[in-house]
């Protein structure tokens, strides 16, 4: 009896009615996914926005002050669309490939640390937690692309799985290499670590907090991470499976309704992650920039935030100006140039890291 | 409540939120929007063609390379996640030991490139 209720508290505890002690679990998940909704919508806005200003248009202003209130919009048309299942389509896979994206892209923001303590589930195993997870992402579109027994989502998934297993690599080995400094899987202490070693504090300067972030010493991976990052999500110039002019829209060619909203949203709740996680690794998470008073006032998430918009603005920029990759080009990107790269730079780090005995060694040492 | 289940109840916890909210999204249309479907409107795109035959047909032997090539070398970073966290204690020894291993999958990859099992014409 006694553990029921002690469940129901950690559960569903709401301390201001008098149920419980604390904020159950739920209702804070329930907050954290409802604002990280509202984020993306905001983000896919953003998106749009940067994208019409490069080309000289004004993007999205007719709902709410300027366009502020299209992505909410764009929602109720979706939700409003006549939803359809092809007759050759295998119905319940055909269903269940957006089910998977969305519900997958979602699952891995639990790990995700705002600030110091502010990870939902501070995993040890945090990273390979969010590795796992996005690399079954390619099951929605594999699943999408074949159950519509159509031969344009056939081919766009078979295609973008492809893609998306060949820069899963690089990104493991980019991983590592982080991995190899910090001695740790879990992710609020790979922001730790950035705080509490790099180059700042070698130097004896640790104010510029800015120099001690994994992006200055592992700068080639950092471009690494961010370019598989763009061919992971899909994102331009890699968006081969949707190349509308070879492919139509790919995978999602015979969805429409909210089943196409949600392979949509699936991808930019993908994106968002990306850019978080390229924060977390490599841009220092939630430490400010440098390690003063005017700086130290804003609170860490909000450092957070901003970085994770600063990485997506680097998202959308190289969607503007950079042409789509062929495919024979993507592929020798992956397999010849990233992967020799990061497998090299992965025995000098080590090689370095034992050669000086640098390392945080997970915090211990 | 024990160590391993308070550490992993809230990923699943959360695991079943996503997908509620996944589920909510995809049910809404389906009880609110009309349906009116008709022959050609459920019929599989095809540039105005009547689809022709089964869209499952035969393709390329590359994306299976690809997806075992894939195989191996995500099998190599699971190996490299536990060698990285407790890379501060295994000293020169654990260094050139996996470097032995990423050494005999560095010749595997250079025959495999040789072989041209990388090229798309």
């Amino acid at each position: 009896m006694d553990f029921i209720l002690e469940a129901l508290n950690y559960l569903l505890g709401v301390p201001i009615i008098g149920l419980g002690t604390d904020v159950g679990f739920v209702w804070k998940a329930l907050l954290f996914l409802v604002a990280l909704l509202i984020f993306i919508a905001y983000f896919l806005l953003a998106d749009r926005k940067i994208w019409a200003a490069v080309q000289q248009r004004r993007g999205p202003n007719v709902v709410g002050a300027f366009g502020l209130l299209q992505s909410f919009a764009d929602l109720m048309k979706f939700m409003l669309k006549e939803p359809l299942i092809p007759a050759g389509a295998d119905k319940t896979v055909f269903l269940l490939a957006p089910f998977v994206t969305v519900t997958l892209a979602l699952a891995a923001w639990v790990v995700v640390p705002l600030d110091e303590g502010w990870a939902l589930a501070d995993l040890n195993v945090g990273i390979l937690y969010i590795f796992a997870i996005s690399s079954l992402g390619v099951y929605g579109i594999i699943m999408g692309g074949w159950a519509s027994n159509s031969k344009y989502p056939f081919l766009g998934a078979l295609r973008s799985a492809a893609q998306m297993v060949s820069y899963e690599v690089s990104i493991g080995f980019v991983i590592v290499t982080v991995l190899l400094l910090v001695g740790s899987l879990n992710l609020s202490d790979i922001v730790r670590a950035q705080y509490e070693m790099g180059l700042a504090n070698w130097l004896g300067v640790p104010q510029l907090t800015f120099l001690n972030w994994f992006w200055l010493p592992l700068f080639p991976m950092f471009v690494i991470f961010f370019i598989s990052a763009l061919a992971e999500t899909n994102r331009p110039p890699f968006d081969l499976p949707e190349a509308e002019s070879e492919l139509v829209a790919g995978f999602m060619v015979e969805y429409g309704s909210s089943p196409y909203m949600m392979f949509m949203l699936g991808e930019y709740v993908a994106i968002v992650l990306m850019c978080a996680l390229t924060t977390i690794l490599f841009l220092g998470g939630w430490l400010p920039p440098i390690d003063m008073a005017p700086f130290t006032w804003v609170p860490g998430s909000v450092w957070f935030i901003l970085k994770v918009f600063g990485v997506f603005f680097m998202f959308s920029m190289v969607k503007t100006f950079v042409p789509r990759y062929r495919y024979d080009q993507l592929m020798r990107l992956g397999w010849k140039v990233f992967l020799p790269i990061s497998i090299l730079m992965i025995f000098i780090v080590a090689f370095v890291l034992q050669f000086t005995g640098w390392g945080w060694n997970g915090g211990v040492a | 409540m024990n160590e391993l289940l308070s550490q992993y109840l809230p990923v699943i916890l959360f695991i079943g939120l996503s997908a509620v909210i996944g589920a909510a999204l995809l049910f809404v249309p389906f009880m609110v929007a009309v349906k009116n479907p008709d022959p050609e409107k459920v019929s599989a795109y095809e540039c105005g063609f009547d689809p022709f035959d089964d869209a499952r047909m035969k393709f390329d032997v590359r994306f299976y390379l690809v997806a075992i090539l894939f195989i191996i070398f995500d099998l190599e970073v699971a190996f490299l996640f536990p060698w990285a966290v407790a890379f501060g204690d295994v000293g020169w020894f654990g260094f050139w030991s996996m470097m032995i291993f990423l050494g005999v999958l560095t010749i595997g990859f250079i025959y495999e490139w040789r072989k041209g099992a990388l090229e798309w014409d």
